[in-house]
């Protein structure tokens, strides 16, 4: 339970805590001793593991998947084919009700009232990304992410060549944006994050046509690139936040070896939320296998970037079954 | 750092609290800036500055805004195209649904209002909630019967309330009070609107420049409106002169189709929007 506990904590803000010397479980502690007293063996394997690396495994079947998600709805209504109609924000496949959450959470707060439909909608939702891992929506179906991902290749580039500086926020702020938003549709009785959303604007720009609110979008991918790096998904959407929350008991999750890590980092310059990923630092990792924590959205990067297999997709109690 | 308790100007120190107040103060005027922007939503909402035709079945306006989570799904039903999603400068509006009559009017083509069913939060109903009723004015004097399956053992539209009501806005635009009469295409071969005609396709809207019409005495809005009784032709003595006028009555919904096919390039007749029925 503790586990969980924690991974919430961090999710909300918290900075990931260090284990205590007597959380170490021994198995741990003797991959920790052995990679200090084995540095050349390690070099060599280091070298070896690199050859063998698959290049952008994940993220091809990820932006696959991302990509037929959003153009399944503007065919649907194109062509009239009737899979998947609606919008990001609510939407029917094949006639099943599927209402996100978070925009289901605004509706109800500012309507106050909450009908079948959008009832059963929701929980087909929460069951779906219940068992897909939460945030998972993110990375796999947002298509703000798919933007907001492009852009920050722009934006590293430009840190690398020393043309900007990365501005970094208090994580904290995004649990205060999920308050503040709540708080706002109730009372004003509008879904206020709805009309500045960019998955919404973004969703609807794909299937119904372009419009001026892309142009607020356009302003978010700005101040991404050139001031502070993901900082919508990072900072202040709610949407992630509320899917974070469905993740946290997912068996779906990206499981990190300690045995085979070479502690080189790589996996936490690319990923979107690095917190999550503290127990790659030499030395953290209190126990041989560790999940990662709920604000991870399954993106793959991580596992596409290890050279070592350090860290890959696992479904907790598939082994056992299997 | 081997100190633990690190003396007051030890650089590293200093340099990492202050990024660390940087940081808070950063986040601080980002949550003020995106509550900002937010907030800026209300405005077009408080100033009421459009007046939106919303689908048929919607809520009172507030409740319609509150509930609706913008997807989309009533647009994509209409089988006219009638329904569009509205854009930012609509503010909290972005991406609600409403319907432009003048341009595309709900002809109720689909006969059973698509719409309030593909509508998954309950923002268009067939029958407002008892607790969220409308205004006593909205409601119909009876269910309204759909001329196109009049014959049909139900003949009516699921409906109990208006969405507004059809008014003769520009009198002296008539072309009926005029005494003309009407030849061609009812508003010209550019415009696409499109409704049904069930002399031609009991199912298929047509495009209503491909229906051209010859009438001894224009009355478009009368032998277009979907719905029994709404409007009709009526002799009225003005000035000492006996003319023809439009005249509205209780049943009609304030669809639009009137508003659509009148031929002027202003309107003699207009749906105003949440307008109920006053004697």
């Amino acid at each position: 339970m503790n586990k969980y506990l924690e991974s919430v904590r961090v999710m909300l803000g918290g900075d990931p805590r260090k284990a205590e010397p007597a959380e170490y479980t021994e198995e741990a502690k003797v991959i920790h001793f052995y990679k200090k007293n084995q540095k050349e063996d390690f070099e060599a394997l280091k070298l070896e593991a690199r050859e063998h690396q698959k290049k952008r495994y994940w993220l091809k079947r990820r932006w696959i998947v991302l990509l037929s998600i959003n153009l399944l709805f503007t065919v649907s209504f194109w062509f009239d084919v009737q899979i998947l109609e609606g919008a990001l924000t609510a939407s029917r496949l094949l006639g099943f009700h599927l209402i996100d959450l978070n925009s289901a959470l605004q509706v109800m707060l500012a309507h106050k009232h909450i009908i079948v439909n959008l009832f059963i909608g929701t929980g087909t939702v929460f069951v779906l990304w219940l068992l897909l891992g939460g945030r998972t929506f993110c990375s796999w179906v947002c298509p703000y992410h798919f933007l907001a991902e492009n852009a920050e290749r722009l934006h590293v580039y430009l840190v690398e060549k020393k043309k900007i500086s990365d501005h970094a926020f208090h994580r904290g702020v995004r649990s205060v944006f999920w308050v503040l938003f709540a708080a706002m549709a109730w009372v004003t009785g509008y879904t206020v994050f709805e009309s500045i959303s960019p998955t919404g604007i973004v969703s609807r720009a794909l299937i119904y046509g372009p419009g001026l609110a892309l142009g607020w979008v356009t302003l978010l991918l700005l101040f991404e690139i050139f001031y502070s790096r993901r900082a919508w998904c990072r900072y202040v959407c709610p949407i992630g936040l509320t899917y974070g929350f469905v993740g946290v008991f997912s068996p779906v999750h990206v499981t990190y070896k300690l045995a085979n890590c070479h502690h080189e980092g790589e996996c936490r310059k690319v990923c979107e939320v690095p917190h999550v990923l503290e127990c790659v630092i030499k030395g953290r990792a209190p126990s041989a296998k560790l999940d990662i924590g709920s604000d991870c959205t399954r993106c793959g990067m991580c596992i596409d970037v290890c050279p070592s297999g350090a860290l890959s997709f696992e479904i907790s109690g598939l082994r056992k079954i299997m | 750092m081997s100190d633990d308790k690190p003396k007051a100007g030890n650089p590293l120190v200093n340099r990492r609290k202050l990024e660390a107040r940087r940081k808070f103060l950063r986040s601080i005027v980002l949550g003020a800036a995106v509550m900002g922007i937010s907030s800026v939503g209300y405005i077009p909402v408080a100033r009421a500055w459009n007046v939106r035709m919303r689908p048929p079945g919607a809520l009172e306006e507030p409740d319609f805004l509150s509930s609706c989570i913008k997807c989309g799904q009533c647009v994509q039903v209409c089988p006219v195209q009638a329904i569009k999603l509205d854009d930012i400068e609509q503010g909290y509006g972005v991406g609600v649904p409403y319907i432009d009559s003048r341009t595309q009017a709900c002809d109720f083509s689909c006969d059973a209002v698509q719409c309030i069913l593909a509508c998954p939060t309950g923002a268009l109903v067939y029958h407002k909630p008892a607790f969220m009723p409308s205004r006593s004015e909205m409601r119909l004097p009876a269910p309204p019967i759909l001329l196109a399956k009049e014959k049909s053992p139900e003949p009516t539209l699921n409906l109990k309330e208006r969405s507004g009501l059809a008014v003769l806005l520009r009198p002296e635009k008539c072309l009926a009070r005029q005494g003309k009469g009407f030849k061609g295409m009812a508003r010209g071969p550019s415009f696409k609107g499109k409704m049904r005609f069930m002399e031609v396709d009991r199912w298929k809207p047509i495009p209503l420049r491909d229906h051209p019409f010859e009438l001894e005495l224009c009355d478009l809005c009368v032998r277009t409106c979907p719905i029994k009784g709404a409007i009709s032709m009526e002799s009225v003595v003005e000035n000492g002169v006996t003319i023809k006028t439009p005249v509205v009555h209780e049943a009609c919904l304030g669809c639009g189709v009137c508003e659509m096919v009148c031929p002027p390039d202003l309107p003699a007749i207009v749906v105003e929007a949440r307008k109920g029925w006053s004697v």
